[in-house]
């Protein structure tokens, strides 16, 4: 008997208790922000979808067309192609996201060797059409670059079969005369590193070997 | 008003402009008090609410209401036509009717009848046979699991409040609400008889089928329970239907308990609302705080505390009242 | 002519793959009589979309953005889990600084699920406010996950060999403050929820799991922790820095609903010292293991890592040939077998009892299917 007054108390007691801590978040001031009315800043390691860095040095972007992160992109959306446009460099001349098939990984990001890539924190990226999604980060790049008042850069041509002969061409010449000063040093050398002298024999054919294929390729192309 | 009198009689233009003014405040509270239970809502889960439609959201329930009036009457196949078109009817207009004999202030009375509190009372059970033809209705079975619990809840919580309705009769010894009122001019009843407030407090909330104890209308069990095939204009008046109930409990209850329209300065009509607006507010309250009770559990409570305290109460009333 | 016989006393009710209280594609097939369920049958593979089949086209850190898909809720583990595998595969030994950044975030989302867990299943019950505070106060929590790994939710953030990236001091600070609050707020949830009469009532002696059903059904985490049986995989088979803190399993003892919640708001409360401690001893050092290559080639062999999640257990079972790709990777997945005792649970109850018993057992069903 005493039990059942005593239930009915203590359930009474703790129905009070937890409108009391209702009553006291009315009174609380709001903790939503209103957007789009209000904004709210991003952190600064947000992720958006990815753009080129601008390096501060040389106004432009940093990319060598290396194609490592399409290679590690687990979703395979970035296409990369390059041209060079001297045999020591080469730059990227169509760099597109798909960016509707990215989880935001940032394996591109740690896999890219110059570090040209970054988190673009752009978070309205909503779209009505797929075609929207893909992104051309160059041509972003270019926006960014006129927007800041720095120099523009622009992006190449795809080679022609000339260019290509001539890239081909004065490539063969660097790798010649590569070649020629490691015999050069082979023969400089010979007595104190036997197991070299016979490495850098090996290394002489192997670099002729190269240009000769290296024409063979281009012109295929 | 004249012009009335000559063809009706003083009576009959009274009940007329009465019940003019009865519809036009029914569709002025549901819209105050659906935009108050959202903001009430909102408050205390530490967000604004509508924002958006007038100043703070408050025409939000006009927009709303356009909404729904546009929408599609959609009537499902198989459902027993007459039934589903008379039930939303059926559960509104005895809520209409209870406005009738609810004492605003000292004149403001449409019929001061002598057998005000049982016409109320009475008024109040027929919603139960609405529900009871819409959940039958709708040919759903979610629908007609919704009806069978309300009608079991709504039958067992009439009982308690039915007891300390008595309690306050027996103190007051007439059924006219405004005898009632009048005899609360010294003290207020919540002061002498505090268990019949709470118990006819919660018997209201379990009447008006609001949570805690709203397993008609789940929402995370049943998807909507009894009203789950109306659409449109007929949700809309279930809905009017249910905020107009809550006003209808919460009057009843200042009447009985709260003293009605007395208070000092301002003029009665004005400390009425105030009262009334006041239970309304913790109403809500209980919604936004507590989880729902579970079927049994609903039905236990009302048989197994609530309706002992409630005889217990009307016993010391009557022992208090005859020893004096 | 449809023939109706005396016999028939059961109807089938559908809980629905698009239902609000299933938390995900789940459905259950109830078979009904009157109020009383006397049959419930779980139906999944909704959500199937085939990651262990990814696995094998795909490199061992092209995986790693899968590993957070399969439980949203508390992708770090799932991540930590997998690491650790490849990381066993490999011989790598992950620095100190990594271990504890590892284990800093990794109960940071354990938090964050039990809270999400905790929203929802109020939700379920009836409650609306409870899941917006407990919204908000993982609001805070996201806000400083975001700030070191750039996402809120599916976080692709450890490595095999340790994280990429380091805290800062903002970080440092802001968990801090966030430890205060939270032991603040878990007054108010007990006030609001814990003693509540009615949550009580529709909570105790329901739902009871003993302590062989747990050994039968091979059910981990929270589900035989509130049935009375201590066994967490951080203090059984310690891995990362986890034998550096001091913190203990919380047990209940009869098995209900009311015992597993209560466990869960404990080991958050756990968490919190957890956290405590590991931000407290922090050691300055390298973050990532040295020597990592870049194309990851593990040697041939069976690995079987097992890690604890907000769930029970996750185990990552990964088949090498020595190759760049993984020849079978299997995740065993805590929800899988959490599931599965459902159906014994379930005979006899109200329609509404068994939400209370499904939201209890914390189901995730893209877990289940993944």
């Amino acid at each position: 008997m005493i039990n059942y007054f005593k239930e009915i108390a203590v359930g009474f007691y703790s129905l009070l208790a937890g409108m009391a801590v209702t009553i006291r978040y009315f009174v609380k001031p709001i903790v939503t922000v209103q957007y789009p009315r209000q904004q709210l800043t991003m952190s600064p390691r947000y992720r958006g979808h990815i753009e080129l860095l601008i390096d501060p040095e040389t106004g432009t972007h940093q990319c060598i067309a290396c194609e490592m992160c399409a290679r590690i992109c687990p979703s395979q959306l970035i296409q990369v192609e390059g041209v060079k446009l001297d045999p020591k460099k080469k730059v990227p001349l169509k760099y597109v996201i798909e960016y509707y098939y990215c989880s935001l990984c940032g394996l591109c990001l740690e896999s890219c060797p110059t570090n040209a890539l970054q988190w673009s924190k752009e978070y309205l990226l909503a779209n009505f059409h797929r075609e929207d999604s893909v992104y051309d980060l160059l041509v972003r790049l270019q926006k960014q670059q006129r927007a800041a008042g720095l120099p523009v850069t622009p992006i190449p041509e795809p080679p022609t079969a000339e260019q290509l002969a001539e890239m081909a061409a004065k490539e063969a010449q660097i790798a010649e005369a590569k070649a020629k000063a490691a015999a050069k040093k082979a023969a400089e050398a010979p007595a104190a590193e036997a197991p070299g002298a016979e490495a850098k024999p090996a290394e002489a054919p192997a670099a002729e070997a190269k240009p000769a294929e290296a024409p063979a390729e281009e012109v295929k192309e | 008003m004249e012009l009335l009198a000559q063809f009706l009689g003083i009576e009959g233009a009274r009940m007329i402009v009465g019940l003019i003014a009865v519809i036009a405040l029914v569709s002025v509270n549901a819209l105050f008090l659906i935009w108050m239970e959202r903001k009430v809502a909102a408050h205390m889960q530490l967000r604004p609410g509508p924002m958006e439609v007038g100043p703070h959201g408050a025409i939000q329930t006009v927009a709303d209401a356009l909404k729904l009036m546009g929408k599609e009457l959609i009537t499902p196949d198989e459902v027993d036509k007459p039934i589903f078109w008379l039930a939303p009817i059926v559960v509104f207009l005895p809520v209409l009717l209870s406005f009738l004999v609810v004492p605003f202030s000292q004149t403001w009375i449409i019929r001061d009848m002598n057998v005000g509190i049982v016409l109320i009372l009475a008024f109040s059970t027929l919603p139960v046979l609405a529900i009871l033809m819409a959940g039958w209705a709708s040919n759903n079975k979610y629908a007609v699991f919704g009806a069978i619990r309300s009608v079991a809840q709504n039958i067992a919580y009439e009982i308690p409040l039915l007891i300390t309705v008595m309690s306050i009769i027996l103190m007051v010894g007439s059924f006219k609400l405004s005898d009632i009122v009048a005899a609360q001019s010294q003290y207020w009843y919540v002061l002498l008889q505090p268990l019949a407030f709470i118990i006819y407090i919660t018997c209201g909330t379990a009447e008006t089928n609001r949570a805690p104890f709203d397993l008609p209308e789940a929402e995370s069990e049943l998807v909507a329970g009894f009203h789950t095939e109306y659409s449109g204009m007929r949700f809309a008046l279930f809905f009017l239907a249910e905020y107009t109930n809550m006003f209808i409990v919460s009057a009843i209850a200042t009447v009985l308990f709260l003293g009605g329209w007395h208070g000092p300065f301002l003029p009665g009509v004005i400390w009425f609302l105030l009262k009334v607006y006041a239970l309304i507010f913790l109403m809500m309250w209980f919604r936004w705080t507590f989880p729902r009770v579970r079927f049994d559990q609903l039905i236990t409570f009302a048989w197994k505390i609530l309706i002992p305290l409630a005889f217990a109460n009307l016993l010391i009333t009557a022992l208090v009242l005859k020893l004096r | 002519m449809i023939e109706y016989s005396l016999e028939e006393k059961t109807y089938t009710l559908n809980l629905g793959p698009q239902h609000p209280s299933t938390h995900g594609v789940l459905r259950v097939l109830l078979e009904m009589e009157g109020e009383f369920i006397t049959k419930a049958e779980p139906v999944i593979g909704y959500g199937h979309r085939g990651h262990e089949h990814m696995a094998e086209n795909r490199n061992y850190l092209q995986f790693l953005p899968n590993m957070a898909r399969v439980d949203y809720l508390h992708a770090l583990a799932f991540n930590q889990g997998y690491c650790m595998a490849v990381e066993k595969l490999m011989g790598l030994a992950v620095p100190e600084r990594g271990e504890f950044i590892r284990v800093i975030t990794a109960e940071l989302n354990r938090i964050s699920s039990h809270l999400v867990w905790l929203g929802a299943y109020l939700l379920d019950l009836g409650a609306f406010t409870p899941i917006l505070y407990c919204f908000d106060d993982r609001e805070n929590l996201l806000d400083l996950l975001d700030r070191i790994t750039g996402s809120r939710l599916t976080y692709c953030f450890f490595r095999p060999g340790g994280v990429p990236q380091d805290l800062d001091d903002e970080f440092i600070t802001g968990t801090r403050a966030f430890i205060k609050r939270l032991r603040t707020r878990f007054k108010d949830y007990d006030n609001l929820v814990t003693k509540n009469v009615i949550f009580i009532n529709r909570t105790k002696d329901v739902g009871v799991i003993t302590k062989d059903q747990c050994v039968k059904y091979g059910l981990t985490g929270p589900m035989v922790r509130g049935s009375g049986i201590a066994y967490d995989i951080r203090k059984s088979e310690p891995y990362s820095a986890y034998p550096q803190f001091d913190f203990v399993i919380p047990i209940g003892d009869k098995g209900d609903i009311l015992d597993r919640y209560v466990v869960r708001v404990r080991e958050m409360e756990q968490s919190l010292r957890i956290i405590e401690q590991a931000l407290d001893k922090l050691p300055n050092g390298p973050i990532m293991a040295e020597k990592v290559p870049k194309r990851l080639k593990p040697a041939a062999g069976e690995v079987y890592q097992a890690v604890e999640t907000a769930r029970g257990e996750f185990g990552c079972y990964i088949v090498s040939q020595g190759d760049i790709k993984p020849y079978r990777i299997k995740l065993r997945v805590p929800s899988f077998g959490n599931l599965s005792i459902l159906p014994e649970l379930a005979v006899d109850t109200l329609v509404a009892d068994l939400v209370a018993i499904l939201g209890s057992i914390d189901v995730v069903v893209p877990e289940i299917d993944r």
